[in-house]
């Protein structure tokens, strides 16, 4: 069953389509990943699925509501952690999800109750009477989470929640947000443009300038590009080339030291490998097409100059570069 | 109106409310302005200002300075509405299933309790000033701070809801609280300004309040005292809080 319907949906501003006609069901239960570069209409089309923008063209419907004529009831069944920390810092923890549980109307007798559970399920109920302020990245974020599931929401959105964390904190929110379908009962809809982090999802959907490109599970996604990759290191690279090339009619490379080949099935084509180089094989690896590779073949561009392939120094620091800013 | 809408009311302003408590230097510094105002200028110009008119200077401003003191408390409180905007916590509560209408309503009701805190600090200095006021007296002019505070926070929250973001703060200043203040009669009576000025003056919701806490402050009528019947002052201030708050509500509502 879909709990979320987008048909057609358009969003211009002045000349810029931001969303251009997009389509897409989720279905309840799931985790439903949006994927793609920054500018690519992620932001807008939860902006107007959380009832903050009105399309151009186009419906969106949640739980069976119209984002638009139906916006009181939708806003009743969402909850949503924004790109932008939307805490007052002001205020200390427990407070800000005071706050939320007055504006959902949550009945007195379960208010604190809920509130302490959710501050458990994050982790933060030690913290409770802390001001926000005081607050590291990650902690902000998880305290958003709890703060937008103690209305029990239907469907949950996530803009970027890890956007800014430190590797460690976006690893620990990431399995967090894995297990929410199943405790809290809600759907997640989620977009971001790490692509590692959209291997959690039930299905994806890649969007690049506003349109959709392509949408599956990860699984079936990565199978579109082909299949597997083996790297073997041997003791002689040239001769161990000809010697697939020959004996089992595979296409195979020498890359920076290594063999390197593309097959179908390269967990069931490696029994065979080493039987036939037999003793010069010295390692093997089995390298599976990630997210990256689905995004790079589908728009010619890597979603991030430093998603999977990454590692030199460069890239290293950018990143903590980027990582003191988006704190700063 | 429906539970909810009292829920999202009440708490925003207790949100505001405890901030309010939170910061003491902003009680402090919004409440040294007037008193500069009272006593530096006011105690200058009671020398100035010919004794003939029936009251020192100093007395005459007095109702005016509650009136400053509501404005800005006011203007600064509901203006935060921009500092949630800015820092992402408006996106909250627009999330939220309440009315736009009660967030207007909560915003313009927490400058309400803040200001009139603030104005009822100024006016218990009135032994200072050498008045003698009657309980009954305190509680009226209590009364108009109440609606004048709520007023004033509905046309902040409508200043606000245009913009997006602090730049535009010192234009804000400039040409809205500054004139607001000197063309309301808190520092001359309305009556003795020139004719264009006289007429900005009469646009002026504050002229009214301030003129309603001259009512209150003087009972006897003087050539320093009010300018406009009662009725009017009360109704001008209730016509333009809600159309404020109308109009406030409605740009809230409207999505991009």
């Amino acid at each position: 069953m879909s709990i979320i319907t987008v048909e057609n949906l358009s969003k211009r501003f002045g000349d810029l389509a931001a969303v251009d006609g997009i389509s897409f069901e989720v279905e309840k239960g799931t985790i439903f990943g949006f994927l793609g570069p920054n500018g690519a209409g992620k932001t807008t089309t939860i902006n107007i699925l959380c009832t903050l923008l009105s399309p151009t063209s186009g419906t969106a419907r949640i739980n069976g509501h119209d984002c638009m004529k139906g916006s009181a009831e939708v806003r009743k069944v969402i909850g949503i952690v924004f790109q932008d920390n939307t805490l007052d810092k002001e205020l200390t923890a427990y407070e800000n999800l005071l706050f939320h549980s007055y504006l959902y109307q949550i009945p007195k007798k379960v208010r604190k109750v809920r509130i302490e559970e959710a501050l458990n399920f994050v982790g933060l109920f030690e913290r409770r009477n802390e001001q926000v302020k005081k607050f590291s990245g990650g902690m902000k974020r998880r305290l958003e989470v709890a703060r937008s599931i103690i209305h029990q929401p239907k469907v949950l959105f996530l803009d970027e929640p890890t956007l800014g964390l430190d590797p460690q904190s976006r690893t620990n929110l990431w399995e967090f947000i894995a297990t929410l379908p199943e405790q809290q009962d809600v759907t997640v809809f989620m977009t971001t443009h790490y692509m590692e982090e959209a291997e959690i999802c039930n299905k994806i959907a890649v969007i690049d300038k506003g349109k959709i490109i392509a949408s599956g599970s990860p699984e079936d996604l990565k199978k579109s590009i082909g299949g597997d990759v083996i790297y073997l290191k041997t003791r002689n690279n040239t001769q161990a080339v000809q010697e697939i090339k020959d004996k089992l009619r595979i296409d195979a490379e020498e890359r920076d030291g290594e063999v390197f080949l593309s097959v179908a099935k390269g967990d069931a084509c490696i029994p065979t490998l080493i039987t036939t180089l037999a003793d010069m094989v010295i390692s093997v690896r089995l390298q599976r097409p990630t997210l990256n590779d689905v995004f790079l073949k589908l728009t010619g561009k890597a979603i991030r100059p430093e998603s999977v392939t990454g590692g030199d120094e460069l890239k290293a620091a950018i990143r903590s570069y980027r990582r003191k800013f988006d704190k700063g | 109106m429906l539970r909810s809408d009292l829920n999202a009311i009440y708490v925003v302003v207790a949100r505001e409310f405890i901030k309010f408590v939170r910061e003491r230097g902003r009680l402090i510094s919004t409440l040294a302005r007037p008193l500069i105002w009272l006593f530096l200028v006011g105690g200058g110009m009671s020398r100035m200002v010919s004794p003939d008119m029936g009251m020192p200077y100093m007395q005459f401003i007095f109702p005016g300075i509650i009136g400053m003191t509501i404005l800005f408390s006011s203007i600064f409180s509901s203006i935060s509405i921009i500092w949630d905007k800015e820092f992402g916590f408006m996106k909250e509560m627009l999330v939220a299933p309440v009315s736009r209408f009660s967030i207007v309503v909560g915003k313009a009701l927490s400058g309400t309790v803040v200001s009139t805190l603030q104005a009822l600090i100024i006016l218990l200095l009135f032994p200072v000033i050498g008045f003698k006021l009657g309980i009954v007296q305190i509680l009226l002019i209590l009364g108009i701070s109440i609606l004048l505070s709520f007023c004033i926070s509905s046309l902040g929250i409508l200043i606000a809801s245009f913009y997006e973001n602090f730049e535009s703060f010192s234009v804000i200043m400039n040409f809205i609280v500054m004139p607001m203040f000197f063309l309301s009669g808190a520092m001359y009576p309305v009556k003795l300004l020139p004719p264009l000025l006289g007429l900005f003056t009469r646009i002026n919701p504050l002229t009214y309040g301030i003129d309603a806490l001259k009512y209150m402050v003087f009972p006897e009528k003087k050539l320093l005292t009010h300018d406009f019947p009662l009725g009017l002052d009360i109704a001008v201030i209730a016509v333009a809080s809600v159309v404020f708050v109308v109009i406030a509500g409605n740009v809230f509502e409207k999505r991009k």
